[in-house]
């Protein structure tokens, strides 16, 4: 169902100042996710993710960006909003895995008890999220996911190419790995 | 005769289906604006689901560009109602119901062999002719980038804003 016939490039490159990442920066492949906190499948995802991440280790580099469908998904902005909040105070990667391990309670009140348990300045957290000032940043994502192609939950990247194959364990590693491969065939660049 | 897909520069061919909005609606309707047609296979599949859903979620965009957008299935008025209802469409959504896929084929985009349309898009300039096209396999999502790029040609040549 997924599967395509042309290639769809990322058309925001990966800036270290701007996105959400974990891994180095000099790691040979990069995995970009478009997702969305409350979609069920971006949740089967998530697990699979951490996974190649140990698998993996140093030679990758996950990034991931929002991609909120509220049409479907009623919650997906303002959750994609606290784990902006949460980036705002250098916390985004423990408030993404609340939001990832709790997909069933992403009411306001919910995120705020998970920005409490992450030990966010609560103060802080209640303002940007009332006055929705990470709301350009979550739209920013939006819109640079629907010009390279994302037009579902989760989309995958990598190196900046969309992944059109299933993103179950082995399919993702494998084609991780090839993209590794394909790297030191054009001298590592 | 194979139908062939309406190309750039074409009149787009003025109709009247029944719709989720109250009276039939066409092109001529939006004459002075552009106009994004969708045509889909069916309502409740998954993709057109994922597609539609894309839609409305970038609608913000198109209007930006002072486009409409209506989807177009073989489905009934009411089949599209309760969709509509269900996934939250808040475009109108034409049913090219009877005669069956009449408005398809006029576009050339009828599937004679599975009885419904392809998942094919159109964009309509103000003045009422197509500016671009497109046919996606049908069981490819073809997203929203190809409609905002031809919103953004029609921008670029002074055409609409």
């Amino acid at each position: 169902m997924r599967a395509t016939r042309w290639e769809a490039t990322l058309v925001l490159p990966v800036s270290e100042d701007r996105d959400h990442i974990q891994g180095p920066g000099e790691a040979p492949v990069t995995l970009v996710e478009y997702g969305d906190y409350e979609c069920p499948y971006c949740g089967e995802a998530y697990p699979i993710v951490k996974e190649i991440q140990e698998r993996m280790g140093e030679q990758l580099r996950f990034v991931f960006r929002n991609f909120p469908i509220s049409t479907a998904h009623p919650h997906a902005e303002f959750a994609a909003e606290a784990a902006e909040a949460a980036a705002a105070q250098g916390r985004f990667w423990e408030m993404h895995d609340h939001l990832y391990e709790h997909q069933q309670r992403l009411r306001v009140d919910d995120l705020r008890s998970y920005a409490r348990a992450i030990e966010l300045d609560l103060d802080l957290f209640d303002k940007e999220f009332e006055e929705h000032v990470h709301a350009d940043r979550v739209h920013e994502d939006f819109l640079s996911g629907v010009r390279s192609g994302v037009n579902g939950t989760p989309t995958f990247f990598i190196n900046g190419i969309r992944h059109d194959d299933p993103y179950d364990f082995e399919t993702l590693l494998t084609a991780l790995n090839g993209a590794i491969g394909a790297g030191a065939d054009h001298g590592g660049s | 005769m194979q139908a062939t897909l309406l190309p750039p520069g074409t009149s787009a061919p003025d109709f009247a289906l029944p719709s989720t909005l109250d009276g039939p609606l066409g092109p001529q309707d939006r004459r002075g604006h552009p106009l994004i047609l969708v045509f889909y296979p069916a309502d409740w599949s998954p993709v057109c689901t994922d597609q539609l859903t894309l839609y409305q979620e970038v609608m913000p965009e198109f209007e930006r560009h002072d486009a409409a957008l209506f989807g177009i299935s073989v489905d009934g008025r009411w089949s599209h109602l309760a969709f509509a209802k269900d996934r939250n469409l808040r475009f109108p959504l034409l049913a090219d119901f009877e005669p069956k896929g009449v408005v398809a084929r006029a576009y050339g985009v009828y599937r004679a062999q599975d009885g419904t349309s392809e998942r094919a898009l159109f964009v309509i300039d103000p003045a009422g002719a197509v500016s671009w096209s497109y046919v996606s396999p049908t069981d490819v999502n073809p997203g929203a980038d190809g409609i905002l790029r031809a919103l953004e040609d029609l921008a670029a040549k002074g055409v609409t804003r």
